[in-house]
């Protein structure tokens, strides 16, 4: 389950709502499961609501320990 | 230019009704003084119910399909245009010129007049800039309820000129090249945007056009093409699996080299759906023997709407008939074709 | 897009890959199990179980909520849709399972049924709002992840007081389907021998990690918390064979990104709130569960389809010949089942799993054909 992708927030509406853009193409999401919300925050979105914000620090520290496997060995083929 | 017909259409508030169907009066106004006064052309003007014409040599091609498309307007056309892009495209397909085109329309009873006329100053619009006249056609009414607005259905007659050796899908073999024209997806999601319900704002538009002209520099620089087919409906994945079931081949296709836009990748990933089901109205696919591959796509790139024309893959012996992708990723996967619509998922 | 195509990087892909294999190799065998249907067509759809080294064995579990509906649910639905006045707004997903005599969604609509396929509950509410003549039902399935914009659609038609509007719960719980498969006493279908667990990431953005530090701690068995894009698959497939190396039995979440152990407070809140516990629910291929799904609450009763509309809930068999709840429980895998692919296809499916996009045998149809690797279930291969 659970198509969810992660867009970033361009714009806040006074009713609880943001547009999400992701690759250029905008959204209106509803942002009633999460809190503090600012412009330019990443957030999950699966059918039409925001679940959580993403960490960024966290995406990079996950990319870091991605980066680091398999350095030095050869490829499994 | 003063209406001979007594009272005049009211365009804008106006409805069609029974009348315009049933053959008299009311049905005649309709015709002349919206469908040929639009369409515009010296067969059509002469109001037979039919079109005659001298026959050039050649093998004839004859076309015909159907247009429901909903919503009938949607970012970068609309039923009328597509139903005059699709049908030339049919014939360019087969290697050949289009000559004329039929249009017939069914109409609902309550349909406002208003749309009608921007539909077909639409197909008019694109039937001028195609350079194929509509030169004959038909209308009629059903009751409300029995139509969705509009239904048009178009055929076309085209010509394959002597040295052209006509596509055919069963004529791919191993070791040819796989082209495509263009990007892929593009009207699916302009048509997905439009819908109710979906309410995601991009600046994808519809990518339907006419690729008769494209075709013919392309036959130009390679007579002999093995297959051309423009991966409409199910999009690019049914048309590539047709196609190595009536050749019965299979393909190996690198994904990383089939162009997609951005918006329509992202729209994609959005609503859990593939680009390579979505339907394209103005791009193609072409195979061809592998000597010829890169003067077609040097005559595909020298044409506006070939201009993103890439080579993606190649033919294989297959039992199965499978279109193999290598991924971006790195892995191989089938290309299946769809079963039934391409439906937004939340799994 | 960002946070997307970094976590597909071809190349971190082939060395991980690797290390994989070089962490993997040795006398003993991996049996993991992605919980998540999203995860198992991740794993078709990017070729990773073709990376992965034979020790590794990837068992598809029953996290599809499209597949462990069962029948008598959907029926329900299609009941409803059926209804003079109603209009039945459901996920996409839903609109070609089978029912019983092949009947679905899909076919009701066709005879002249009201049924709309919209991307969210909030859509569903906004034609209530529209459409106030019509009776809404919206067919609300789900795990965790969609279960709290069940919870706020509910709660925004009581503060609104928009009457013709309602919701046909069927949403259900991860760790209980976890549990089963455990073969926890007084779950159907016994055990089957997993030995780990890559655990659904978007699942635990609401419910966090920690639900799951009981099936490492009463259970021995390690879990990873995973992203969906395939190097997260793959990270935490390189976890969980670390944890077994190590002899370690933890919960490790390799999603931090987007899930922390607490998960999502006010979401929880919310559905808290709206829902409350069934004390058991049919799953398919799983049998009854205890406490594994949600209802309505009293106090939100008049958003509650199954209160407002009389229609029983009615058990209905599976196909005798459909695997699907084996397939579900993970002690066979689709091609064992023996009307895969003959009489069973996307085009004329029988059971949900070939329906679903993310569904076992959907995702191996359309992906996994070309594979050399199909171990049995006895392991071999």
């Amino acid at each position: 389950m659970c198509l969810a992708i992660p867009a970033e927030v361009v714009a806040l509406h006074a009713d609880g709502s943001a547009t999400v853009s992701l690759g250029g193409l905008r959204k209106a999401v509803s942002l009633a499961l999460v809190e503090g919300v600012a412009l330019g925050d990443y957030v999950i979105v699966h059918t039409g609501f925001a679940l959580s914000r993403l960490d960024p620090a966290e995406a990079e520290a996950t990319l870091a320990l991605l980066r680091e496997a398999g350095v030095g060995l050869e490829d499994a083929g | 230019m003063a209406s001979s017909w007594g009272r005049r259409l009211d365009w804008d508030t106006g409805r069609v009704d029974m009348t315009h169907g049933a053959g008299g009066r009311a049905m005649a106004q309709l015709v002349d003084e919206l469908f040929v006064a639009a369409f515009d052309n010296p067969l059509l003007a002469k109001k037979n119910d039919q079109a005659v014409f001298e026959v050039p040599a050649g093998r004839m091609v004859l076309t015909t399909d159907g247009y429901v498309v909903s919503p009938l307007f949607f970012p970068g056309g609309d039923i009328g245009s597509l139903a005059v892009h699709g049908t030339i495209n049919d014939v360019a397909m087969a290697g050949a010129r289009p000559l004329y085109l039929s249009a017939s329309f069914i109409l609902e009873e309550g349909f406002p007049l208003r749309d009608l006329r921007r539909i077909v100053e639409s197909m008019a619009r694109a039937s001028r800039e195609a350079g194929v006249p509509i030169v004959t056609g038909d209308t009629k009414v059903v009751e409300k309820g029995k139509g969705d607005g509009v239904f048009i259905s178009t055929t076309g007659v085209g010509v394959v000129p002597a040295p052209v050796v006509t596509p055919s899908g069963e004529r791919a073999r191993p070791g040819d090249v796989v082209l495509v024209s263009g990007t892929m997806g593009d009207h699916g999601v302009a048509i997905l945007s439009s819908r109710e319900g979906l309410a995601f704002e991009t600046s994808v538009r519809s990518d339907s056009a006419a690729l008769h002209r494209l075709v013919a520099r392309m036959v130009e620089a390679v007579p002999d093409i093995h297959v051309l087919r423009d991966p409409t409906r199910g999009g690019l994945s049914a048309t590539l699996n047709e196609i190595a079931q009536q050749s019965r081949v299979g393909m190996l296709i690198d994904e990383p080299r089939i162009p997609v836009l951005r918006e329509v990748t992202a729209a994609c990933e959005l609503l859990g759906l593939d680009p390579l089901q979505l339907a394209n109205e103005g791009k193609l696919v072409a195979i061809t023997d592998r000597r010829h591959a890169d003067r077609l796509l040097e005559a595909m790139r020298a044409d506006p709407l070939g201009t993103d024309a890439t080579i993606i893959g190649t033919i294989t012996e297959d039992e199965h008939h499978f279109v193999q992708m290598e991924t971006a990723f790195g892995g191989r996967r089938i290309l299946d074709w769809l079963v039934g619509e391409a439906l937004p998922r939340i799994c | 897009m960002k946070y997307i195509d970094e976590f597909r990087d071809g190349d971190v892909a082939r060395r991980l890959a690797a290390q994989i294999a070089k962490e993997a190799r040795g006398a003993r065998r991996y049996r993991l199990m992605e919980f998540c249907g999203g995860h198992t067509h991740a794993l078709w759809r990017y070729g990773i179980v073709e990376m992965l080294p034979p020790e590794v064995e990837m068992i598809h579990g029953p996290g599809c909520p499209v597949c462990v509906l069962p029948i008598g649910r959907l029926e329900q639905a299609i009941a409803l849709a059926r209804t003079p006045g109603v209009t039945l707004c459901t996920f996409g997903d839903m609109v070609r399972v089978p029912a019983r005599d092949r009947r679905s969604l899909l076919k009701a609509k066709a005879e002249g049924a009201d049924i709309r396929i919209v991307y969210g509950s909030a859509d569903a509410l906004r034609l209530a709002r529209e459409s106030p003549a019509r009776e809404v039902v919206f067919f609300a399935i789900g795990f965790e992840t969609t279960t709290p914009a069940t919870a706020v659609v509910v709660k925004q038609a009581a503060e609104e007081g928009i009457k013709n509007f309602s919701v046909l719960a069927s949403h259900v719980l991860t760790p209980s389907a976890m549990l089963a498969i455990l073969g926890a006493p007084g779950a159907a279908g016994g055990g089957i021998q997993v030995d780990g667990f890559v655990g659904p990431g978007h699942v635990s953005t609401i419910i966090g990690s920690q639900p799951y530090e009981r099936f490492a701690r009463d259970y021995g068995k390690p879990v990873v918390v995973a992203g969906f894009e395939p190097l997260d698959l793959m990270q935490s497939i390189l976890m969980l064979v670390r944890q077994l190396n190590e002899g370690r039995c933890e919960v490790e979440n390799e999603y931090k990104r987007a899930v922390v152990r607490g998960g999502n407070a006010r979401a929880i809140a919310l559905v808290e709130e709206v829902f409350e516990l069934r004390p058991s629910f049919e799953w398919r291929g799983l049998g009854s569960l205890p406490d594994s799904a949600l209802r309505v609450r009293e106090r939100y009763a008049a958003w509650d389809a199954e209160r407002r509309w009389s229609i029983p809930y009615e058990a209905v068999a599976d196909h005798p010949a459909c695997a699907c709840g084996e397939i579900l429980r993970g002690e066979k895998r689709p091609t064992d089942c023996k009307i895969f692919g003959t009489a069973c296809t996307p085009e004329s499916p029988v059971g949900s799993c070939m329906v679903s996009p993310e569904g076992s045998c959907a995702a191996y149809y359309a992906y996994g054909r070309l594979s050399k690797r199909r171990p049995r279930p006895d392991g071999e291969g």
